[in-house]
C-alpha cells in the first residue's frame, strides 16, 4: 500500500483515462468488425444474382458476356464486309461502305443503342407466325453497329497493308477478285487483325452495361436492384467496386494477352 | 416565323417528318440547351483530362517505384472496367459518402460536375499512356545531341522533349479527344440535361423519335467533325519540315 501511495494521482488518472479510451476503441472497432463482416456477407450474398441472374431467367453478367459473344459475331461478320466494300473497285460502292463506316464510328455507342432499341419492331412477322424479339437482343444489334464500323476500319488497314506484290500475283495466276481475297488477302489479314480486334471485344464487353439504362436486366441493373432492395447506404461503395472488380476481372486479361500478341506481331521495319 | 421554320412545318404537315426543334421554340430552345451543356461537359472533361494526363505521365517517370505503382495501377482500373458503371460509382456511391464526410445535408457536387470528373478520370487514364509513349518516342540519339550542345536537363526537355513528344502524341491524343467527346452522353444515365437527354424528353413528348434521333446522329457528327478539323488544323500548325510527317 505504500508503494501505491507513492504513484501520483495524476498517473492513477493517466492509467483510468487510457483503459477508457482503449475500451472504447477496440469496442469501435469490434463494432466496426461485425459491420464490416455484414457488409461483405450482404454483398457476398447478391454475388449470385449479380453475376448469373434471378434463377431460370437470362440476366446478370452471363448475360452481359452472351451480349458482348453474340454483338461481336454480328459486327465482326458485317464490319469484314464493310471493310472490304470500302476499297471495292466501283466509286458508289467505296464511298457508300465509307460514309456508314464513318457515320456508326462518329456517334456514341449510347446513341446508337437508343436507336436500335426504339426503331427495331418489337416482333417479326412470317405469314401468320409471331416471333417476339426480346429486348436484350435489339440491345445486342445496337451495340454491334459501332463494333461493325470500327473493325470496318479496322480490315481496311490490315488488307492495305499487304504489299501490293500479292495482288499482282494473284492477277498473274489467274484468281478471281473473290478468290484473292478468301485465298490469298484476308488469311494474311488474320494476324495483323488479331490484336484490335481482341482490344474491340474488351471495349464492347466495357459498353454491355449500357443495355441497362434501355431495361435489360443486366449485371448492372441487378446490381442497382439489389442495393434498392437492401436500402442501405453503407452498401453503396463496396457493391460498386464489387461490381467493376468483376468487370475488371474479365477485361484486363484480355487487355494482357491483347499487349503479348501485339509484342510479337509487332512489325520490325 | 423565318424561312427555315415555315419549310419544316410545311415537312411536318405535308410529309409527316415532325423536326419539333426547327419550328417549335420550346423545343428548338431546350435542344440547344441540351447541345451547349454537352459542349461544356466535353470542353471541361477534355481539359481536364489532358491536365491529369500530363501529371500521370510524369509521375510514371519518377524513378521511384512506390510513386509509378498507383499511376499504373490507376491507369489499369480506369481502361478495363466499364465507364458506365464508374460514372454510377461516382455519382451513386461517392457522392453520399462525400457529402456524409463533409457533414452536409445537400450534396456539395451536382451531378454535371460529377460526370465532368468521372469522365476525366476516364479520359486521363488513356491520355496518361498516349503521353508516356510520346515521351519514349523521342530519339536517344537527340536526346545525346541535345545534352552535348551544352543544355541543361530543364532546356533538354522545355526545347527538344516536349515539342517532340507532343507531335509524336498528337493522333492518339486526337482520337481519344473524339472518344472523350461521345463518351458525354453516358451523363445521360445520372440525368445530365446532355444532347441525349433532351432529345429523349423531346421524343417523349412530340413522339417523333425517328426525326430526334436523326438530328442526335448528325449533332454528334458535326461535333467529331470539328475535332477532327481542328486537329488537322493543328498538327499543320505544329508541323515540322522534314521531321515527322
Amino acid at each position: 500500500m505504500k508503494d501505491f501511495g507513492r504513484i501520483p494521482a495524476w498517473g492513477v488518472a493517466a492509467v483510468g483515462v487510457g483503459a477508457v479510451l482503449f475500451i472504447s476503441v477496440a469496442h469501435a472497432m469490434a463494432t466496426a468488425a461485425t459491420d464490416q463482416l455484414g457488409i461483405w456477407q450482404q454483398v457476398w450474398g447478391w454475388t449470385p444474382l449479380i453475376l448469373f441472374g434471378p434463377p431460370g431467367v437470362l440476366g446478370g453478367m452471363t448475360l452481359n458476356i452472351l451480349i458482348s459473344f453474340l454483338a461481336m459475331v454480328i459486327g465482326t461478320m458485317t464490319g469484314v464486309l464493310l471493310g472490304i466494300l470500302q476499297l471495292a473497285p466501283a466509286q458508289i460502292v467505296r464511298r457508300t461502305a465509307w460514309g456508314m463506316t464513318q457515320f456508326f464510328r462518329n456517334s456514341p455507342w449510347l446513341v446508337l443503342l437508343f436507336f436500335a432499341m426504339l426503331l427495331l419492331p418489337f416482333e417479326l412477322r412470317f405469314g401468320g407466325l409471331r416471333v417476339p424479339v426480346p429486348d436484350w437482343l435489339k440491345a445486342t444489334l445496337g451495340l454491334a453497329l459501332p463494333v461493325m464500323a470500327n473493325l470496318s476500319e479496322v480490315t481496311r488497314g490490315a488488307i492495305r497493308s499487304i504489299p501490293e506484290g500479292q495482288w499482282e500475283s494473284c492477277e498473274a495466276l489467274g484468281l478471281t477478285r473473290f478468290q484473292t481475297y478468301s485465298r490469298v488477302i484476308l488469311p494474311q489479314c488474320v494476324k495483323r487483325m488479331m490484336p484490335p480486334w481482341m482490344n474491340w471485344y474488351a471495349l464492347l464487353t466495357m459498353a454491355t452495361p449500357l443495355v441497362s439504362i434501355v431495361g435489360v436486366s443486366d449485371a448492372v441493373a441487378l446490381t442497382r436492384d439489389a442495393l434498392a432492395a437492401s436500402g442501405r447506404s453503407d452498401l453503396l461503395i463496396p457493391m460498386y467496386l464489387w461490381l467493376l472488380l468483376w468487370f475488371g476481372l474479365y477485361c484486363y486479361p484480355i487487355a494482357l494477352w491483347t499487349q503479348r500478341m501485339e509484342r510479337r506481331f509487332a512489325v520490325i521495319s | 416565323m423565318d424561312g427555315v421554320a415555315q419549310w419544316f412545318l410545311w415537312l411536318h404537315q405535308a410529309h409527316g417528318a415532325n423536326f419539333t426543334i426547327f419550328y417549335d421554340a420550346f423545343d428548338s430552345a431546350r435542344f440547344l440547351r441540351g447541345i451547349g451543356t454537352t459542349i461544356r461537359l466535353a470542353v471541361v472533361s477534355i481539359v481536364a483530362s489532358i491536365l491529369v494526363g500530363i501529371l500521370g505521365a510524369w509521375l510514371q517517370s519518377h524513378p521511384s517505384r512506390t510513386v509509378r505503382w498507383p499511376v499504373t495501377t490507376y491507369i489499369q482500373f480506369f481502361r478495363n472496367t466499364p465507364p458506365l458503371v464508374q460514372m454510377y460509382f461516382f455519382y451513386f456511391a461517392l457522392g453520399p459518402a462525400l457529402g456524409t464526410a463533409l457533414g452536409s445535408s445537400t450534396p456539395p457536387l451536382g451531378n454535371f460536375a460529377w460526370a465532368v470528373i468521372a469522365l476525366s478520370f476516364y479520359g486521363a487514364a488513356f491520355n496518361i499512356e498516349i503521353f508516356r509513349a510520346g515521351l519514349e518516342a523521342v530519339p536517344r540519339a537527340t536526346l545525346e545531341a541535345a545534352e552535348s550542345m551544352g543544355l541543361s536537363p530543364r532546356q533538354v526537355f522545355l526545347h527538344v522533349v516536349f515539342p517532340l513528344a507532343l507531335r509524336f502524341s498528337l493522333p492518339a491524343l486526337t482520337s481519344n479527344v473524339i472518344n472523350l467527346a461521345k463518351t458525354t452522353s453516358l451523363a445521360y444515365a445520372i440525368a445530365v440535361p446532355e444532347t441525349l437527354f433532351v432529345a429523349n424528353q423531346i421524343w417523349s413528348d412530340s413522339i417523333n423519335v425517328l426525326e430526334m434521333m436523326v438530328s442526335l446522329l448528325i449533332v454528334y457528327n458535326l461535333m467529331v467533325g470539328v475535332i477532327v478539323a481542328a486537329a488537322h488544323w493543328l498538327e499543320r500548325r505544329l508541323r515540322m519540315p522534314g521531321y515527322i510527317q
